[in-house]
């Protein structure tokens, strides 16, 4: 674990993978609970970081991480969502041509994996959802469209991510899907958070 | 006494509501908001007896005009600006008394961006998720003001004394400095009677209060910042040229950055990072060369490496930082 201080009141908090990420933002979650650094005001999990917002001694900080055992998250352990996705999108026959397949094989791959949601970021309820895997990395189109429908379900790098509304956007768009990924009016707003699992469905016509 | 609202006559190029933002939620992607220029916006607020933290509005650039419908009291801080009611110029920083039906105009920065007016009583908006404030990259909260547009305001304090009709003049007690040097003017404080503004869902607790207040830059400003969490990936000579280039604000600077141009601080490596979280002020170093300086609408997370973060008194001067403005680092 790297302490990395992020400005006089954050610390960056650096481990080796996700997986140790979730197992450290779970502690922390429980720590806060139990009373511990008030003053937090947010925890922010990434792809191998932790970000602790509002922790003006990060030496006491870094002493009580250091000093605590952090259980691993077993993995596969999150609530199951599934999304139902019309793959038509207008990126997917690069994507496949880039992953050596035909699109329908391309589709049954990705309907095949279980993926994990790593984190949120980009827009609220914006989930970057890994599953796709290490060699399936996809590269951000060259120039980013300037508008992307919600509900888009497109990939950049080893990620498959869900535009909650439209906005402009590099990733390469493999689908649509009707699951509103953000709603004001639930609790949480956002319909996937860090650590669940997602399966896609293929509902194209 | 409810009822009372302001019409916007002028909106300006951009006027937003603001409050202390709505930290906590930063891991389902949304960000922080709030007012950039915090002691501003805290200032405004306690010169017409509000909480600090109660929403205002945020001007750029070219300030806004409203109509007060009924009598209220308002104070506009932050940017220099020409501040008339009725064509006649009253102060800035000082509590001025509108009667029902005149006409408040904020004119255009002459130096730094971004104005904040506050009315006695405090915009009443209905909170999304904690906070009433305009977040312009994820679209949450109210949208930026249009002519016309209506705005409720709560239930004033009790002032502590009258502001003096007509304005131009200072609240008694003095102007300059709100009774008791700062702090909260008495009868406003987090308590309200009739609890209008409590009620209106403000954060328990404002992220940059206590911060001081900056002057507003004129032709150059020195930022003082904290290297890290990547400072590992600026070479020496990055780091030397961190320390003594000159940068200028770029045009396509706003409430989501300060977009910085100059000369590529060299990197000791190329690439991207995985996804990390990010917090406002912190400095990233795109490889063209450009740095941008994230403000309150910034995103949650980023992937170029963050190789300083600005340190809290300096956010208010990047908030009025206009473009063309020729920016130099400190290195705490």
């Amino acid at each position: 674990m790297r302490f990395r201080p992020a400005g006089p009141s954050a610390l960056l908090v650096e481990v080796d993978s996700l997986d140790q990420a979730w197992a450290l933002h779970a502690e922390i979650a429980r720590k806060r609970a139990a009373g511990w650094a008030p003053s937090l005001l947010d925890v922010v999990p990434g792809a191998c970081t932790v970000l602790l917002d509002g922790v003006p001694d990060h030496g006491r900080a870094a002493r009580d991480i250091r000093s605590w055992t952090i259980p691993p998250v077993p993995a596969g352990s999150g609530p199951v969502t599934e999304i139902h996705c019309r793959y038509d999108g207008p990126d997917l026959p690069a994507v496949a041509a880039q992953w050596q397949l035909s699109v329908p094989e391309a589709v049954r791959l990705h309907t095949s994996i279980e993926h994990e949601v790593a984190f949120c970021g980009f827009a609220p309820g914006f989930p970057y959802i890994a599953g796709i895997g290490r060699g399936r990395e996809v590269a951000r189109r060259d120039s980013p469209r300037s508008a992307i429908p919600a509900g888009s379900v497109a990939l950049g790098g080893e990620y498959t991510g869900i535009y909650p509304r439209a906005s402009p956007g590099g990733w390469q768009v493999i689908g649509q899907t009707t699951a509103v990924m953000w709603d004001l009016g639930r609790d949480p707003a956002a319909l996937l958070v860090a650590g669940d699992r997602v399966r896609f469905i293929d509902v194209t016509p | 006494m409810t009822g009372c609202s302001i019409q916007v006559a002028r909106p300006g190029a951009l006027t937003t509501i603001q409050d202390c933002g709505r930290p906590g939620y930063a891991h389902l992607g949304v960000p922080r908001s709030g007012a950039l220029d915090a002691p501003a916006h805290h200032r405004a607020n306690q010169l017409v007896g509000n909480p600090p933290g109660a929403p205002v509005l945020e001007t750029t650039l070219t300030g806004v005009a409203v109509t007060a419908r009924a009598a209220v009291t308002v104070a506009v801080t932050g940017a220099h600006a020409a501040v008339r009611l009725d064509g006649r110029r009253v102060g800035l920083g000082t509590a001025v008394a509108m009667a029902a039906g005149q006409t408040l105009d904020v004119g255009p920065a002459r130096l730094g961006v971004r104005s904040y007016v506050a009315f006695s009583g405090g915009l009443q908006i209905p909170p999304v998720l904690g906070s009433a404030s305009t977040d312009l990259l994820s679209g949450l909260g109210p949208a930026r003001l249009a002519a016309g547009d209506v705005l409720d305001l709560g239930e004033a304090a009790a002032p502590d004394g009258p502001p003096v009709p007509g304005g131009g003049a200072a609240v008694p007690g003095g102007g300059a400095a709100v009774p008791g040097g700062g702090a909260a003017v008495p009868g406003g404080g987090a308590a309200v009677p009739g609890g209008t503004l409590a009620a209106a869902g403000f954060p328990p607790r404002c992220p940059q209060a206590g911060v001081p207040a900056a002057p507003v830059p004129g032709e150059r400003a020195e930022l003082l910042i904290h290297l890290g969490p990547r400072d590992d990936w600026l070479s020496a000579v990055g780091l030397a040229a961190l320390r003594g280039a000159a940068w200028k604000v770029s045009p396509q600077s706003n409430r989501v950055a300060l977009r910085l141009a100059g000369a590529a601080p060299p990197r000791s490596r190329s690439g991207e990072l995985p996804s990390e979280g990010l917090v406002a002020g912190a400095i990233e170093a795109l490889p063209d060369g450009q740095l941008v300086v994230f403000l309150a609408d910034h995103p949650t997370t980023g992937g170029y490496p963050v190789i300083a973060v600005l340190d809290p008194g300096s956010l208010p001067v990047c908030a009025q930082a206009r473009p063309g403005l020729t920016v130099t680092f400190r290195i705490a």
